[in-house]
């Protein structure tokens, strides 16, 4: 069977997301569609998947020509996805997953558990997926849930698995098992298309790639043919500097240190449990782990967002244990969160408004009761200048800029001041290469200017390039203690609670 | 660069659970000192409190419960004190709920006793009363249920009870009883219908929405029940759904005219919560009407309709309420007045929280407030020292200190209030 996307345009009031896309994929083979954050991936598959109508263009299977107007059509069709963000129903089982939209049914609609229990332990055992049908979802590991998803694709028969960006949740572990269900499902004859912006893993999994830029195909080239380097100016339209520019580091005193921290989260689980680190001036350290090991707990709990239940945060030999976010902030602790659009910045505001967020009761941005906003369109206009922010003014809505200029409008407001401690969450997540090394040098110089810096991201490249020491978190605990320049598989073994201790320094 | 712990520079700060643990064990030490004072010393010594368990012309009649106040009161405290002592202990943490409710389950004893004391007071007459009164909350939370379910809050319940109960009496008057119930269930649909239009399709705030049809409601059946109903009284005596007695069942003591010995809708509404639990999380409708309101894109992904089930489910949610509203105009009294409904919209929502977005809890928390109800009207009879105002506020209460979260929080679904945006 052949799958074949032809001429696809997808426009957005006021952007033009896909433009002349064609994409082809066989039966039994694996075809990459790289790109970057923002190129129009996801965009291309969301209306093969029928979730997006296309402004012009054509999907052709076996050479007919098919129109999706709902995810069930392209089910129908034999086009399975497994999306980023997983489409599970936390609270259900998996049996109850799997099924969902397509359940075994007795008379009256009554659900035949058992069926669906049977289906789940079939499937699971024929691809070697070892998944416990009756286990409730949000309790199972993200690789494991995953597994969830393709079970679901496989249940409806598909002959067309859709991945996108499977391997951004995984360890590198269970990238290799990711990586060996895909060849699996290939040998069964089913045709594969792996999103990614990952070179690395590109080269490794796929038979053909087909590289993305603003919204075009821009080149499809073999494996075999190409090299990492090249790969990377094709995504990107320039040569690329795949490493971070800087010297060792020199630490000097300690800044922050952390004793003892647990810490609930909204749930009233101990996602933090018993943590403790300090992180010195001059150095940056890196806090690795998959997704939801605790890492979100804590940063909100050492910028004051979340209490503690245990244990004491020192800053610069000062309690900072029960400090407000503000007092916290006030002690020059510069704070870029994961999530920049629910927490990073106020959507519906100007840059402007955004820029002074952290000082707008201060003298000289509001004298008195009175805002002063031309002091304050002032120092967006500088920090804009100064940050190589790409915006049409600050005067604009924040919401209307890229990720990357987004995140450059956070990491300006919060660095723009002399500060002790960074600390960045996801600091590169979805943005494009340019801003992404535009960032790292910026934390760098953080570094370089005396500032204690801490990293957490679930992107092991990201922490291996940035950081001096390397914190490995899991279960709420830490697993690991690895010096930066440590390879990703002894890392990897401690994402996976493995506690093999690799003392630094 | 190793850190070293010491016990003195770890501080242990409470959890919430444990917080919360602490509270409600000092909450419960209060009230065992309050059921001391008052309700044990504040009664004459010897005085007895009697109950009658059966209901005149019973099979088994004249089943007596007699107790020294005084007794059993003091008896009540100690238990109360034992609780909270057990509760302050926190050892297990998990317990604290059912302390709480063993705890408050016995002050309305004592507090019964207290009230009866040198009296009699039909105890069974009592439980009865709280069975009808629970129905329409149970009805109304049912409603709600079945809408934040697909994620739709409705807190247009209230309205819809109302003017279904309004419609239910018109219509009941000039046709039959069984053609007012169908209206009444037909207006109930379309006052969901029309929630659903404005939040789903429109994407109205849902509470918005819902007080605006609130409001409507309100405004609408006041003015024709004043203009219509008060100038032809014939169009306000629509006649009951009388009572019928379960065989056999219904001469049990206690639980045979507290359960079997009732209206149709009495019947209809306990089926009703059985069949919405067994429906919900064993029919393909309940999988999939869950989904949509835990994950709604997970849901469109896997080709279910969102807009559909949410509007189906809106609409069935308001044919309950509408079914409940009847039920107050054509069973519990035969005549609609202005604002018939005085809040049990509301206390249903509670209920439908309280309940914890299950039927069965819907049940349970329906008969707490039931109870709640039939408490202010039987004190009302025995005569009190406590003014008549302060009991009619029980109901209120109760509902004010359920939804504070006294009770512990729930986890509702997790799309619950969010428009679904496609696109």
């Amino acid at each position: 069977m052949e799958l074949e996307l032809r001429g696809i345009r997808k426009e957005f009031p006021g952007v033009v997301a896909n433009d002349d896309v064609s994409l082809r994929v066989r039966s039994g083979e694996t075809v990459a569609l790289l790109g970057e954050n923002g190129a129009g991936k996801t965009t291309l598959m969301n209306i093969l998947y029928g979730l997006y109508t296309a402004t012009a263009g054509t999907v052709l299977i076996d050479g007919e020509e098919v129109v999706f107007h709902s995810p069930s059509d392209a089910i129908k069709a034999g086009i399975g996805m497994v999306h980023q963000h997983f489409m599970l129903v936390p609270v259900f089982t998996v049996a109850e997953n799997a099924v969902l939209g397509d359940e075994p049914t007795e008379r009256l609609g009554w659900l035949d558990k058992r069926r669906a229990r049977k289906a789940v332990r079939d499937i699971s055992e024929r691809y070697g997926l070892n998944v416990d049908p009756d286990a409730i979802t949000e309790d199972l590991p993200v690789g494991i849930q995953q597994r969830v998803e393709i079970i679901k694709v496989l249940m409806r028969e598909a002959d067309f698995v859709v991945f996108d960006e499977p391997t951004s949740v995984l360890t590198p572990t269970e990238v290799d098992g990711f990586f060996e269900i895909v060849n699996t499902l290939k040998a069964g004859g089913k045709g594969i298309v792996f999103i990614s912006h990952k070179l690395g893993e590109a080269l490794e999994i796929a038979d053909r790639i087909v590289i993305m830029r603003r919204g075009r195909t821009v080149a499809e080239v073999l494996p075999s043919e190409v090299t990492e380097e090249q790969l990377a100016e094709l995504m990107v339209g320039r040569p690329v500097d795949l490493v971070v520019d800087k010297g060792r580091a020199q630490p000097k005193e300690t800044i922050l240190a952390v004793n003892s921290l647990s810490v609930l989260d909204d749930r009233n689980r101990r996602v933090v449990d018993g943590v403790s680190f300090e992180i010195r001036s001059g150095e940056i350290v890196g806090i690795a782990g998959v997704q939801g090991n605790g890492q979100t707990e804590l940063v909100e709990s050492l910028t004051g967002l979340r209490p503690s239940i245990t244990g004491t945060v020192f800053l610069n030999g000062e309690d900072i244990t029960t400090k407000s976010p503000r007092a916290i902030h006030k002690l020059a602790v510069a704070h870029v969160p994961e999530d920049r659009q629910r927490s990073g910045l106020v959507l519906p505001f100007t840059v402007t408004e955004n820029i002074v967020l952290d000082s707008y009761y201060e003298d000289p941005i509001s004298k008195g009761i009175q805002m002063d906003w031309s002091a304050a369109r002032e120092r967006a206009e500088r920090l804009v200048e100064e940050y190589d922010v790409r915006t049409p003014g600050t005067e604009v809505l924040v919401s209307t800029l890229s990720g990357g200029n987004q995140q450059k409008v956070i990491v300006a407001r919060e660095f723009d001041r002399d500060v002790r401690l960074v600390i960045a969450s996801q600091p590169t997540r979805g943005i494009d290469v340019g801003s992404i090394e535009y960032i790292h040098s910026r934390i760098v110089e953080e570094r370089d200017q005396g500032a204690a810096v801490l990293i957490v991201s679930s992107e092991l490249d990201e922490i291996r390039a940035l950081s001096d020491r390397i914190l490995v978190m899991y279960g709420g605990r830490i697993s690991g203690e690895f010096p930066g320049t440590a390879s990703p598989t002894e890392i990897g073994l401690a994402m996976l609670g493995s506690t093999s201790e690799a003392e630094a320094s | 660069m190793t850190t070293t712990t010491t016990a003195a520079e770890i501080r242990i700060r409470a959890t919430p659970e444990e917080r919360r643990a602490t509270a409600v064990g000092v909450t419960l030490i209060f009230l065992a000192a309050f059921v001391f004072w008052v309700f044990g010393l504040g009664v004459e010594s010897g005085s007895v409190s009697t109950f009658n368990l059966s209901l005149p012309g019973a099979v088994f009649a004249d089943l007596v419960w007699a107790v020294n106040s005084q007794w059993l009161a003091y008896a009540v405290a100690l238990i109360l004190a034992f609780l909270g002592g057990l509760v302050l202990r926190r050892t297990h943490i998990r317990l604290t709920n059912l302390a709480l409710a063993i705890g408050l389950g016995l002050l309305a004893l004592a507090f019964l006793t207290w009230a009866a004391s040198g009296k009699t007071f039909s105890l069974v007459g009592m439980l009865k009363s709280t069975v009808v009164l629970s129905v329409p909350v149970i009805l109304g939370g049912l409603s709600g249920l079945m809408c934040e379910r697909v994620a739709v809050i409705n807190i247009a319940i209230e309205g819809q009870l109302l003017t279904a109960a309004f419609v239910g009496t018109i219509v009941g008057s000039v046709s039959s009883i069984w053609v007012g119930l169908f209206a009444a269930m037909a207006t109930g649909a379309v006052l969901g219908g029309v929630l659903a239009v404005l939040t789903i399709k429109f994407r109205i705030d849902q509470i918005i929405a819902g007080v605006v049809i609130n409001i409507f409601a309100l405004g609408l059946t006041s003015f024709l029940a004043r203009r219509v109903l008060g100038e032809v009284q014939d169009l306000n005596s629509p006649g009951r759904f009388s009572s019928f007695k379960i065989p056999v069942l219904g001469d049990i003591p206690v639980i045979g005219p507290m359960f079997f010995d009732h209206n149709m809708f009495v019947y209809v509404t306990f089926i009703l919560v059985i069949f919405v639990h067994f429906a919900l999380f064993y029919t393909r409708w309940g999988l999939r009407s869950r989904s949509v309101g835990e994950h709604p894109r997970a849901a469109d992904t896997m080709g279910i309709n969102v807009f559909r089930t949410r509007y189906r489910n809106v609409i069935l949610g308001g044919v309950i309420a509408g079914f409940g509203g009847a039920f107050l105009t054509l069973a519990q009294v035969s005549r609609f007045e202005e604002n018939l409904t005085a809040g049990i919209g509301f206390i249903g929502l509670a209920a439908m929280i309280f309940g914890r977005w299950m039927p069965i809890g819907v049940l349970g928390a329906g008969l707490v407030f039931g109870f709640a109800r039939a408490l202010q009207q039987k004190l009302g009879i025995l005569g009190t020292p406590i003014p008549s105002e302060f009991l009619s506020m029980t109901p209120y209460i109760v509902t004010i200190i359920v939804v504070a979260g006294v009770v512990g929080r729930a986890r509702p679904p997790a799309a619950d209030g969010q428009p679904y945006i496609k696109d």
